[in-house]
């Protein structure tokens, strides 16, 4: 049963682990936060902006984006980006991505769906009268969003923002379905190679949990103290 | 762009022999569904023994549902998939070991204990929430008349709490079904590895994709209609947006 397992494999390939693995999943998943939750930002001021058509259309993309698989979104902007690059720069054929930009692309579009939706939830935390207000004062609609709705809209969501993160963090594996290395790409290939199937999934799953519940604990804390500022 | 698009290879033979693209596609989608319903059976009974045992006045009982909670929710589903159908036969007796290997549809049931259990710390959650939001003075009341704990939860809590908590558990099934795609890497052939094949057997990539796309739009229509109708047919008068 355990007799001949050896987790000596986890030491020796320690380092490639952490720097190339790890690191690439960390850096991917801060990227795709920052970037990510300043589109979805913007998106959900345009699906709540008094205008026409353009709210529609936000509204579409992140419908369908939310009812997707992760899986088959991460296949579609594989194959989709080349292609966009191609129309965008006018190459005359399939712009080359790497692997790192391909997958950043991807969880950023989808995770801005994401984020959209709970900015969306915090904006209309936010009583309408104050935006009338600030907007009676002289303010535009934009200055009222940035000076007024947007700084109290996100300290509300910070624990909801920072929760979608913990879930991103741990779906960014899914870039192991294009064959990318981020942590658990780098465990599976030392896996393989190693023949160290059980040693190197189990020890991923240990890392994972650690991370995400080490985090899960600081958003609570940060909620605990969100109330009593209220 | 220079992408040769063609729509009509759907009605071509697939190389495998047995039907054309839109067939194999079919059958994955056939996969996706007895995948997604399985596990979210399993889900809800693991989901609500474990979220009941959360509220039960036990501590040990408590703990134990809390941890299995954390586990299940801070690991990524890929891993836990590459648990169950690598790792489980490696560490169980080796003759049992040696079943779960050769058991034919081994990838079906690693994904449905893999997507199953997952799910159910979402459901534990979401039950637990349920109890929880309901006045303190139900269970009180239910004791005073003289009901048994078991009582006052299959008569007063439960029967309110499961329809407070219908709309999240309408979106984690939701979840449940695309979350289905992940076994693709444990060789499930569900509906996003079947148009990733049609896209490598054809080259037809955008066509397969979005033949796929338009299959999970519909299931989650289907899904959404049929949980509002059962949200009305359950609600109660005067009760929790009930009329």
């Amino acid at each position: 049963m355990f007799g001949n397992l050896d987790f000596d494999v986890i030491r020796r390939s320690a380092g490639y682990l952490f720097f190339d693995g790890m690191s690439f999943t960390l850096t991917l998943t801060a990227l795709t936060t920052v970037i990510g939750g300043a589109i979805g930002t913007v998106l959900a001021m345009i699906r709540l902006a008094p205008i026409p058509v353009l709210p529609k259309v936000v509204t579409a993309y992140v419908n369908l984006t939310r009812s997707l698989p992760l899986v088959l979104l991460i296949f579609w902007f594989y194959f989709l980006v080349p292609y966009v690059g191609q129309w965008l720069t006018g190459a005359d054929r399939p712009v080359h991505v790497g692997a790192f930009s391909s997958s950043l692309i991807t969880f950023t579009m989808v995770e801005a769906a994401y984020f959209c939706e709970i900015m969306r939830a915090g904006i209309q935390s936010i009583a309408a009268s104050q935006t009338n207000a600030a907007r009676a004062v002289g303010l535009s609609y934009l200055q009222a969003m940035r000076y007024v709705v947007l700084p109290q809209a996100f300290r509300n969501m910070v624990p909801l923002l920072l929760t979608q993160t913990i879930v991103m963090f741990q779906d960014t594996s899914l870039v192991y379905v294009v064959s990318i290395t981020d942590f658990l790409g780098a465990a599976s290939k030392v896996a393989q190679r190693d023949g160290r199937l059980v040693e190197m999934y189990l020890f991923a799953a240990v890392v994972y949990f650690c991370f995400s519940f080490a985090a899960s604990m600081l958003v609570r804390h940060l909620q605990r103290r969100n109330e009593f500022v209220h | 762009m220079s992408y040769n698009w063609n729509w009509h290879i759907f009605w071509e033979l697939s190389p495998e022999g047995n039907g054309t693209y839109l067939d194999m596609l079919f059958s994955g989608l056939y996969w996706t569904l007895a995948t997604s319903l399985s596990a979210w059976v399993l889900a809800l009974v693991a989901g609500s023994i474990v979220g009941i045992a959360r509220t039960l006045p036990i501590k040990p009982l408590q703990w134990l549902a809390a941890a299995y909670v954390e586990v299940f929710r801070n690991v990524p589903l890929l891993v836990q998939l590459f648990l169950w159908y690598f790792v489980l036969p490696e560490v169980v007796p080796h003759a049992f070991g040696l079943w779960l290997k050769q058991m034919p549809n081994a990838a079906f049931y690693s994904s449905v204990v893999g997507v199953g259990f997952f799910t159910s710390a979402r459901v534990a959650e979401q039950l637990r929430a349920g109890i929880i939001a309901l006045p303190p003075g139900q269970p009180m009341a239910g004791k005073a008349l003289g009901l048994s704990l078991a009582q006052v939860y299959r008569y007063v809590l439960l029967p309110v709490a499961y329809r407070i908590i219908l709309p999240p558990l309408t979106s984690e099934f939701l979840n449940t079904i695309k979350n289905t795609s992940v076994a693709l890497t444990i060789g499930l052939l569900e509906l996003t590895a079947r148009a990733r094949s049609m896209q490598e057997f054809s080259f037809q990539v955008f066509e397969a994709f979005t033949a796929a796309t338009v299959l999970y739009l519909l299931i989650n229509l289907v899904v959404v209609v049929a949980m509002q109708l059962l949200e009305r047919r359950l609600a109660i008068s005067g009760h929790f947006g009930g009329k």
